[in-house]
């Protein structure tokens, strides 16, 4: 076998290559971690957090319609990104949550913007109740509406934006996201252009990261993609980003939701 | 009779004993209130030392320890290590990452029924070895396990 | 004040397993924060568990356990409604204790 430097053996490398590989060496690692994900604690915090008086106004988070209902969860993150006539917009999870804790609770969005990603010194509120939000849907199939124009229009953007090469690096998701066997370093990228592999993506979001410490949603990861794309920052809850979830969630309809996801 | 010792007598209850013995200087302000640490074998860097300072020279391999821990992980910072030992009379488990800058990651004393195994995630360096050292009936053993570390890249 | 830690245990013929997830920086003293100034030692250093009381599981760590740490045991004899109950205490002298009941297997 041979040894390249830093130990990792030649073998490794043809074992990466796609998910599903029979003699997975990562499967046992993923597998221990999964058991006992630490993204938990953040849907513990999310649930005290959603149901607390909280915000300028004291109020709770139970008037919320996340599109089934006031202070309805069960099945709500399935079918976001949707379109909502109280804010005549199509939003997802994160920026339906961001516009109730506004309205609802008296918060300020731009208190809300700088504080929405947590740290190494602390946990942040809106992921913790994105990760509560999401949960509720657990076992339940990821099924985007297509019914309002707008949702249409959302979507049809997303896709556009998901091909479109931009920047100095001529990149688009499509660049890494579109052919089976893509790694950055020895990581998987998943192919996007593929149903199953899609179907894996938006139902493990939002996830633990080892590598952040903390839970993160799909607004982290866009973000996160952009900065790797060497493309403008990605603004927080901007149209571009529910566009590209609403593209993504959609084409992976039927996904049995199951979060939080754990991810290196 | 001893100053001290009269002074300990005058005094009721547990909380002025301890203030005096911290006072005197009996008790280290942290020690007072700390359980045990094994600071010698938690801050030796060399593998040898790291057997010695837990009193596992000569260590036999068993078969009857198994180390469950991928083959690879892709992130050295959130390595899952179980070990279960199928020892009779296991007393203690100790972890240890042989190329950590201090190798000695844990140790865990058993007692009253709880099972030889144990189950936790710790920080490594660089591919090494897993090294598993058993206590059980006051003799040591031992098993390892190389786990390799990847890089990822995707943020 | 600590955030709560993520106690299941549960019951698999009479063994309870026991898993237990923590919120801590669990700090190794050469992470390097913005301004590029050291970040202190804070780790958990031990970690105590109990069954209705009496002590089954004592741990030493170290900084190389992980952050936000994971603890996995296994208590024979446990039977449904039993006390298990968690201590941590840090190198700065924090602690913490949280207690759950076994509840009944699959």
């Amino acid at each position: 076998m041979l040894k390249l430097r830093g130990g990792i053996a030649a073998i490794a490398l043809i074992c990466l290559s796609g998910s599903g590989h029979a003699a997975d060496p990562l499967a046992v690692g993923r597998q221990m971690l999964a058991e006992d994900n630490p993204g938990e604690m953040w849907v513990d915090r999310g649930k005290k957090l959603f149901y607390e008086k909280r915000g300028p106004k004291s109020a709770s988070l139970e008037k919320c319609d996340f599109g089934m209902g006031p202070g309805k969860l069960e099945g709500a993150a399935a079918q976001l990104p949707r379109y909502f006539a109280d804010t005549d917009s199509v939003q997802d999870v994160e920026s339906r949550l961001v516009s109730c804790m506004v309205e609802q609770q008296g918060f300020k969005r731009a208190d809300i913007a700088k504080t929405a990603m947590g740290n190494l010194d602390r946990m942040s509120d809106v992921e913790a109740l994105v990760a509560f939000i999401a949960s509720k849907s657990n076992g339940m199939k990821m099924n985007v509406p297509l019914s309002h124009q707008k949702e249409y229009d959302t979507y049809k953007a997303g896709e556009y934006i998901f091909y479109r090469r931009n920047g100095p690096t001529d990149f688009g998701c499509i660049n890494c996201h579109g052919e089976n066997g893509k790694r950055i370093r020895l990581q998987d990228l998943p192919n996007m252009t593929d149903q199953k592999q899609m179907q894996e993506v938006v139902s493990t979001w939002p996830a633990y990261l080892g590598t952040q410490s903390n839970l993160r949603t799909m607004q982290w990861r866009l973000k996160i993609c952009y900065w790797q794309m060497r493309l403008p920052d990605l603004a927080y809850l901007s149209d571009v980003s529910v566009a590209i979830t609403s593209y993504l969630n959609h084409q992976g309809n039927g996904a049995v939701i199951q979060v939080p996801g754990v991810k290196r | 009779m001893n100053l001290l010792r009269r002074t300990f007598l005058k005094l009721s209850g547990a909380t002025a004993a301890l203030a005096v013995a911290v006072g005197t200087g009996l008790l280290k302000t942290g020690e007072a209130l700390a359980a045990t640490w094994n600071k010698t074998a938690f801050e030796s860097k060399a593998l040898t030392d790291t057997l010695k300072n837990l009193g596992a020279v000569g260590a036999a391999e068993s078969p009857d320890i198994t180390i469950t821990a991928p083959d690879i992980a892709e992130n050295g910072a959130v390595v899952p290590v179980a070990v279960t030992s199928k020892i009779p009379n296991t007393q203690s488990i100790s972890i240890i990452a042989e190329k950590n800058p201090f190798p000695l990651s844990s140790t865990f004393d058993i007692a009253n029924g709880a099972e030889g195994y144990v189950s936790t995630r710790l920080k490594m360096g660089q591919t090494s070895n897993v090294r598993a050292v058993v206590k059980a009936d006051g003799k040591f053993f031992y098993a390892v396990k190389e786990v390799k570390i990847t890089i990822g890249g995707c943020g | 004040m600590s955030e709560p830690m993520k106690i299941r245990a549960t019951l698999q013929v009479d063994t309870a397993d026991v898993r237990i997830l923590m919120l801590h920086p669990m700090e190794t003293g050469q992470r390097k924060d913005a301004k590029g100034a050291i970040v202190p030692m804070h780790f958990i250093q031990n970690v105590a568990v109990a069954h209705n009381g009496k002590s089954v599981l004592d741990a030493q760590w170290s900084q190389a356990i992980s952050r936000n740490p994971f603890l996995g045991l296994r208590v024979k004899g446990a039977k449904v409604g039993d006390k298990i109950s968690v201590t941590w205490t840090d190198n700065k002298g924090d602690q913490r204790t949280d207690e759950v009941a076994v509840a009944a297997g699959q």
